[in-house]
């Protein structure tokens, strides 16, 4: 075989065709063999007919040839490309191997960035897209009056109410509810050695059954164990493991709860948590059924929970309570109370109460660590181009030597996809280790964060953002280097031109985009710590410092009213004298409930001589408290403290708050007068300081103080005012309840200052959160900045060295150095003042008591970003004057 | 016999392809005739399945084509072999010399086997 000329191979010039190849071969073997039959004595016409009769179907083999050929075609190209890829892959490796600071750095730039996204998609993932953890939870409605200032206390109803809308209703497949008003550690397990407080939430006995929750073991409530008193319970799987050690036995053992055999029916699944969904941040150990019959006397306490028949919608659910809501009693042995619901049955998503008001919040962190995506792309951005342009001559060179700019524009983006790769696998390390973290916060009050992990989607999201990274922000260095001129690059000389102007200008819009982005998210913090300090700042209406409280358990049972009162008041006149005794002790008092948790409403005092028209008075949270708690607490107070005088056959006293002295007396002192409670006549003795109850957020409505020796407390919680840390007060006040009642359970002698740390708690979460994320992107813009304005100090090396030939002093060069800085952190936040002034309607319903314009923060984290920009930019100023005129022109 | 009637056992053509370009690289036409030549007139391969056949064997990797100028300066497509088709005629031809001989055996019998004993 002889080789083709060189004119004759380019005869594929426009590329492979396979039909063709087939058709030249075929005609070859025919010209050949007529030749041979020539040879062997035929004439040229006969041979050729001869040929083609041999030959046979010319046709099939020629389609046969030419569907092969295309076959093989594709899978060449196919393989072609894989190669390619192969060999892009390998060249980035060594690349970057050989420059592994560049690698290290953006690889941790990338980690961290993606890592943060990874874990704030989890929270949204879990709190937001998630459906809550039961089935058909979309079928899930928590039904409750229009918001307003009460809270719980307002969105509960009397055992009549709830079982009238249960029967009337048509939209639900079945409605339950619990005790709301349960205060932790309500109950005292006895009979295992020390006894142990646990918390116990009275449910409606088809709860489980209406949520779709079945039990691991044993059997729910049945309807019957909801009328009269059934001493069952059921266990959550954490008590199980942890107060029984899993016994597998425990169903049908008695347990001993406050004094009453219970019986154990059944432990709940681990994937049901109560406090996640319900009340967040609280551990509950064990639920019994809620007695209707016993509860009918009682007020508001059970909260409306419904599931919707298949395909009723929330909107039909509504005007079906509408139409029901005037037929329901308060109390149906009270024909008055008829109709006190209209307007107050309102279903709404279970999903929606859960976690509705937390929306926004992970909206705007969200949009914050999309934003440190964006300056971390953005700064990879910047050092690919800065590298780039140190290779424009590489690239000029495998361009002359025939790689296609489609190549080297993959090759650039296969760089950027291997350093999001690695990125993205140690910002799953880093998301990780943050959700982990996170999940086991119990002390945030943030609903269903114990079910936070890292799931397939999260995974999916992380495949999508470090993708999607990789392509923006390593396609635009690319198709720079991609564009440029191979001819100029090649004849350019040294590091110096080239692609040099037009570069630093993009360089200089990607820095300045990454100093506005910093500058709204700074400003977003600096809003967000403005109002944390704020709330810090409320006046609570009492003094946390200094305060401890422990639940202190009691025995009051007694055959009658007046037998129970005397003997509540020897026992917490007993426990008060004991603790005051102890040194350091400087305040005690009791109180059934504490402020900033749950609490509930009697009914409506009117004062003396008005009359009672619905609506115009204020249903006042009620506290139940013994003398000397209003001064444990802290609390302000104007008129005098109850004593034990005020006791069942004295005068009855009340105190009530600012807010609801204004609004039964505006204008009037309301110590002395007197408030209706139907017959009953409540001498107010002194106005206390409204005190923050629902949250520290919210403005208080009314309160009302009953004394514990005229009205009954539901519980005991003792207050401690001294100045021993309660680390070492616990233990002497532990000791001497004990003395007092050996039953008394080691209950947790807890600061009052957590009780509002936990009421704070989602705002320093989500404070901290996007602290957290102003920073991260503040260093990274400052790396930003420094990586400019040093590659631009290297690139004028030349041209400072023959300014400092020419005169210019060293102080001169690094004002110009340092004034570039300037120039673009000065752009960069009037872009990014702009951006934020526009955008930050945004968090504006996140804030408290701050004005989203609030001048003072706007200057500080503008001067603070001046400052870290002025100090990024330092360095290569510095470098820039000590450069020696003569070594920079040597260098040339 | 007529020998262009001459049926190829099933897989024998890919064979005595391999075989035809161990000497080097042939184009179509050569190697129908060397097969001819060596077979003495023997085995006419048809130009129908000799094609389809080469296409085969270089999809599969075990030819390789190229086009260069036959001696009478045609442009013709050559076919070479690969390492792996080298191989593959190696195994082949130990496979068909085994079948060959086992064939031979049979065919030139002259008496019934022994009964095989049952164990």
């Amino acid at each position: 075989m002889t080789s083709l000329p060189m004119w004759r191979r380019y005869a594929r010039f426009f590329g492979a065709d396979p039909g063709a190849d087939v058709k030249d071969e075929l005609r070859f073997h025919l010209d050949a063999k007529t030749d041979d039959l020539i040879s062997q004595g035929w004439t040229p016409s006969e041979a050729r007919r001869e040929a083609e009769r041999q030959f046979g179907d010319l046709k099939g083999v020629q389609k046969i040839g030419t569907q092969m050929g295309q076959r093989m075609e594709r899978r060449k190209r196919f393989s072609d490309y894989g190669r390619d890829v192969r060999q892009d892959i390998h060249y980035t490796f060594r690349t970057l191997s050989r420059d592994p600071g560049f690698a290290a750095v953006s690889i941790l730039i990338l980690a961290l960035a993606i890592g943060a996204n990874i874990a704030v998609f989890s929270v949204v993932n879990t709190l937001l897209l998630r459906p809550l953890p039961f089935p058909n939870s979309h079928e899930l409605v928590w039904i409750a009056p229009p918001p307003t200032g009460c809270g719980l206390s307002c969105a509960t109803y009397s055992a009549d109410a709830y079982e009238e809308f249960r029967d009337q209703s048509r939209a639900y497949q079945g409605v339950t509810g619990y005790e709301a008003f349960t205060t932790p550690d309500n109950f005292r397990l006895a009979g295992r050695g020390e006894p142990q407080p646990a918390t116990g939430i009275e449910v409606v006995a088809n709860f489980f059954q209406v949520l779709g929750v079945r039990p691991d073991m044993g059997r729910l409530f049945t309807p019957e164990e909801s009328r009269g008193p059934h001493p069952v319970a059921l266990l959550t799987n954490a008590y199980w493991r942890r107060q029984f050690a899993s016994d597998p036995s425990i169903v049908g053992k008695a347990i001993e709860l406050s004094g009453t055999p219970f019986t154990v029916i059944g432990v709940l699944p681990d994937a049901f948590d109560f406090g996640a969904v319900f009340s967040p941040g609280a551990k509950v150990d064990l639920f019994v059924p809620l007695d209707l019959d016993r509860e009918r006397m009682w007020g508001n306490i059970v909260t409306l929970i419904g599931r919707l028949k298949p395909g009723v919608t929330v909107a039909q659910a509504l005007d079906d309570a509408n139409r029901v809501a005037p037929n329901i009693y308060f109390n149906t042995k009270y024909p008055q109370t008829l109709g006190r619901y209209k307007g107050n049955l309102i279903p709404g998503s279970l999903k929606d109460y859960v976690t509705g008001k937390l929306r926004r919040s992970l909206i705007a962190l969200w949009c914050a660590v999309g934003a440190i995506l964006l300056i971390a792309g953005v700064n990879l951005s910047n050092l690919l181009l800065a590298r780039a342009a140190a290779r424009a001559k590489e690239f000029a060179v495998r361009g002359a030597l025939g790689a296609s700019r489609g190549r080297i524009v993959r090759q650039l983006l296969m760089e950027s996809l291997v350093l999001s790769g690695f990125g993205a696998l140690l910002g799953l390390g880093l998301a990780f280790a943050v959700v982990r973290w996170l999940a086991h916060q119990g002390s945030v009050a943030l609903p269903l964060l114990s079910a936070l992990r890292i799931d397939g989607q999260a995974m999916g999201w992380t495949v999508l953002i470090a993708i999607s990274t990789a392509m923006i922000f390593g396609l635009l260095p690319g198709l720079r280097i991609a564009s440029g001129n191979l001819n100029d690059i090649l004849k350019d000389s040294g590091a110096g031109a080239g692609l040099g102007r037009k570069h630093e200008r993009l360089r200089a819009a990607l820095v300045i985009s990454e100093i506005a982005l910093a500058c709204m998210l700074l400003v977003s913090a600096g809003l967000l710590l403005q109002s944390f300090l704020r709330v810090l700042d409320v006046d609570l209406g009492f003094q946390p410092e200094h305060a401890a409280s422990i639940n202190v358990e009691y025995d009051d049972s007694a055959p009658n009213n007046e037998a129970s009162i005397a003997k509540r008041s020897e026992i917490f006149q007993q426990v008060l004298e004991r603790v005051s005794t102890i040194p350091g002790v400087e305040a005690a008092g009791i109180a059934d409930y504490l402020p900033l948790g749950p609490n509930r409403d009697w009914d409506t005092p009117v004062p003396q001589g008005k009359t009672f028209v619905p609506g115009q008075y204020p249903d006042p949270l009620v506290y139940v408290i013994t003398p000397g708690f209003i001064r444990a607490m802290g609390i302000h107070l104007r008129g005098r403290d109850f004593t034990w005088a005020d006791g069942p056959h004295s005068e009855r006293v009340v105190m009530i708050n600012v807010s609801a002295a204004r609004t039964y007396w505006p204008g009037e002192d309301a110590v002395g007068k007197i408030l209706m409670r139907d017959k009953e006549e409540d001498h107010v003795v002194a106005v206390v300081d409204d005190v923050r109850e629902e949250s520290v957020e919210q403005r208080t409505a009314a309160q009302i103080y009953y004394p514990a020796i005229q009205q009954g407390p539901s519980s005991a919680h003792l207050v401690v005012r001294s100045s021993l840390p309660p680390a070492t007060l616990g233990p002497s006040v532990l000791r001497a309840l004990r003395e007092l009642n050996p039953n008394q359970p080691a209950a947790e002698f807890q600061p009052i200052r957590t009780i509002v740390d936990r009421a704070v708690s989602p705002r320093r979460f989500f404070m901290l959160l996007v602290a957290a994320f102003a920073g991260l992107g503040l260093a990274l813009a400052a790396l930003g900045i420094y990586g400019v304005i040093s590659y631009s100090v290297t690139q004028k090396t030349q041209e400072i060295g023959v300014r400092m030939a020419l005169g210019a002093t060293a102080g001169r060069v690094q004002r110009d150095v340092t004034l570039g800085t300037l120039r673009l952190a000065g752009w960069g936040i009037i872009v990014g003042t702009i951006a934020s002034l526009a955008s930050v309607r945004l968090i504006a319903s996140l804030l408290f008591s701050t004005s989203p314009w609030d001048a003072t923060t706007y200057f500080g984290m503008l001067l603070l970003l001046l400052v870290v920009a002025l100090l990024s930019g330092y360095l290569p100023a510095k470098r820039a004057s000590s450069i020696h005129p003569m070594v920079a022109l040597r260098n040339q | 016999m007529d020998s262009s009637r001459l049926e190829f056992l099933r897989g024998s053509l890919d064979v005595l392809i391999l075989k035809a370009l161990v000497w080097g690289p042939l184009h179509g036409y050569a190697i129908t005739s060397l097969i001819r030549r060596h077979s003495e007139d023997a085995l006419l391969v048809e130009e129908g399945t000799l094609y389809p056949a080469l296409w085969r064997l270089e999809n599969k990797g075990l030819l390789e084509a190229e086009w260069g100028l036959s001696e009478n300066n045609r442009k013709a497509k050559f076919y070479r072999l690969t390492p792996e088709g080298r191989r593959q005629l190696r195994n082949e031809v130990k496979t068909w010399e085994a079948y060959a001989a086992a064939v031979a055996k049979v065919l030139s019998a002259t008496q019934p086997p022994e009964p095989e004993k049952i164990a």
